[in-house]
């Protein structure tokens, strides 16, 4: 699903340096990412998801080579392949649930927002346990119930991945399995393939896979 | 384009505050200017009127202004007063027909007009109710004193005394309602018209009293001879004019030289007109002829004058709440720079979220036009009325 050969990227010379000789997700696969902050797991997901692009070395997503892309091309490849899940939830104050899950129908001409879509939308959100609180303005939420709403929003458009940046982060424990239940098995019933950075290492042991960040670590000399 | 409308909408109406303020500073910054602008033509557009309507107006030298605004708008600037003499002197001239107007007490705040019944016919006011006047006391109220004062043919109105304090100052007269003038949307609809004399008796000038001759109280006699009886201060004077009473009033003195405040002269025809302005230019002349629509026009020039400084204040404060709007915007989109970069990795592109932000400087600014739009048409409903109040009577 995933596969990156001899990547290298850095946001300024003599910084920060990630190199990834060759790092492969395979389709349907759960696996974590951990390392110390600052070891460029976040930026992996942002050039995975075409956020970024590597100075050097290719990232491809099924068939589609992402480094090779344009601007158009990597947003269009972007929202129609990859659910984002943020530790902050970036869910949008001033729309409710129900709005929020829609969000990227309405920002881009590459989704179609329809009745079905609609459909789904509340079924998902049902599916998630908010289906009560779609009217509610997602202030008011508590913060699994945010999570939940930010999966919802990242699995609507039935992304193939779905790349989640330290998703548990910001929740007490109960929430912590709970939300990761509920990615888990939104992540196998779309099919769908799920990197997600943590550093909760207890949750480690439900992944397929689990990857050390301080093995692609180095700086330039 | 429509989703786009409908987040940005959610946006503003979301953070009320925020955008009640800004719409409160857009509105305030367009209407001022167009209102002003509204009332300025109205307002201009009633002084022409009345001004280009009354071609000559006799008063005391001094101030023309003060002299128009008086005879033409009942303003409460009195002029320096002249003689009904001034007006006599128009008739004989055989160049123009007089109409003396001495409008200087008022009546429950609104203005005394003692003039002739040449005025109704010059103005063109009709009775609306009751009759015209024809007796000592008499008044006849314009349209809107009379719907202000809930007050109707047979009623009383007494005028207001010139200085509450002073015990030998103007009585106040208890005058005769006995006809109310049709709407003219004039400064007329405003005033309180009376006769010449039934001015002159609010002044004091004419009064009623008993027969002093028969007065059998020596306190109230200063000095008896045999023309004359003197009485004191004592003697009680009439302040209302009575079907009883009527025949104790009376003027002293010779009626020409009783005050009126200015005389409306209209000429027969332009040649006298011209030749009745050439009598006021001898400088040891002591009353001057004016031209309203001369001396409005005037007045005018000097409002645009004074418009144009306050174009030119409201474009500075314009150009400087545009500022303060766009730093508002600013600030908050250094304050929406997550919110940003969430929708861009969702897959927005860089013109969508200027689209969005656009949309809600659209809904803000077509709001405040919605706004503006209500509050000019309020204005225009009642420009005529609002100038009346803010700039003539």
């Amino acid at each position: 699903m995933i596969s990156i050969r001899s990547l290298e990227f850095y946001y300024r010379p003599g910084e920060f340096r990630l190199n990834i000789p060759e790092f492969s997700v395979t389709k349907g696969e759960k696996v974590a990412v951990i390392g110390p902050s600052g070891s460029g797991k976040t930026t992996l997901l942002n050039l995975i998801a075409g956020l970024m692009t590597p100075l050097k070395g290719t990232v491809s997503v099924g068939e589609i080579q992402v480094s090779g892309l344009d601007d158009r091309e990597r947003r269009d490849f972007r929202i129609t392949n990859i659910g984002f899940v943020f530790q902050d939830f970036e869910l949008l104050d001033y729309l409710n649930v129900f709005d929020n899950v829609l969000h990227p129908y309405r920002i881009t001409g590459a989704l179609k927002l329809d009745k079905e879509k609609r459909v789904r939308a509340t079924t998902l959100a049902q599916d998630m346990g908010i289906g009560d609180k779609l009217k509610r303005n997602s202030n008011d939420l508590s913060h699994g119930e945010k999570q939940r709403v930010a999966i919802c929003r990242a699995l609507l458009p039935q992304p193939k991945l779905i790349l989640a940046d330290e998703a548990t982060g910001n929740l007490d424990p109960d929430n912590k399995g709970l939300i990761l239940d509920l990615l888990f098995q939104s992540v196998e019933d779309h099919g769908a393939t799920l990197l997600a950075v943590t550093h909760d290492y207890e949750l480690l042991k439900r992944f397929d896979r689990v990857v050390d960040f301080r093995q692609f670590e180095g700086h330039d000399k | 384009m429509f989703d786009t409308f409908y987040i940005a909408w959610r946006y503003v109406s979301f953070n009320k505050i925020k955008t009640a303020t800004l719409v409160a500073c857009v509105t305030l910054i367009s209407f001022l200017p167009l209102s002003l602008q509204l009332l300025l033509e109205e307002s201009e557009r009633q002084l022409m009127s009345r001004a280009v309507s009354t071609p000559l107006v006799v008063g005391a030298k001094g101030s023309s202004l003060d002299l128009v605004m008086n005879t033409l708008y009942f303003d409460d600037e009195v002029p320096e007063l002249i003689t009904v003499a001034a007006s006599n002197s128009v008739m004989d001239s055989d160049l123009a027909l007089p109409i003396p107007v001495y409008a200087r007490f008022q009546a429950r705040g609104n203005p005394i007009v003692g003039t002739t019944l040449d005025y109704f016919d010059f103005r063109g006011l009709r009775i609306a109710q009751g009759r015209q006047l024809a007796v000592l006391g008499d008044c006849v109220l314009g349209a809107k004193v009379a719907d202000s004062l809930d007050l109707k043919p047979g009623d009383s109105l007494v005028s207001s005394p010139e200085t509450l304090f002073d015990l030998a100052g103007v009585y106040p007269l208890k005058m005769k309602v006995v006809g109310v003038l049709e709407k003219s949307h004039t400064s007329d609809d405003l005033a309180v018209f009376v006769d010449l004399k039934t001015g002159w008796v609010i002044q004091g000038l004419g009064h009623g009293h008993e027969d002093v001759t028969k007065l059998r109280d020596p306190t109230l006699v200063l000095k008896r001879t045999e023309k004359n009886v003197a009485a004191t201060a004592k003697l009680y004077h009439h302040t209302e004019i009575t079907e009883k009473n009527i025949d104790s009033f009376h003027f002293h003195g010779d009626l020409a030289q009783y005050p009126i405040t200015a005389v409306i002269a209209l000429p027969h025809d332009d040649k006298s007109g011209t030749i009745l302005r050439g009598r006021y230019l001898s400088r040891e002349e002591t009353q001057q002829i004016v031209r309203p629509e001369d001396v409005i026009d005037g007045l005018l020039q000097n409002i645009f004058r004074i418009k144009n400084v306050l174009d030119a204040v409201i474009s500075v404060v314009a150009l400087a709440t545009i500022l303060a709007i766009v730093l508002v915007f600013a600030l908050s989109l250094r304050l929406r720079q997550r919110e940003i970069q969430t929708i861009f990795k969702l897959g927005c592109r860089r013109a969508t979220i200027a689209r969005l932000l656009s949309a809600e400087i659209f809904i803000i600014v077509i709001m405040s036009g919605v706004f503006c739009g209500a509050l000019i048409f309020l204005v225009n409903q009642f420009s005529h009325d609002l100038v009346r109040m803010l700039f003539i009577r």
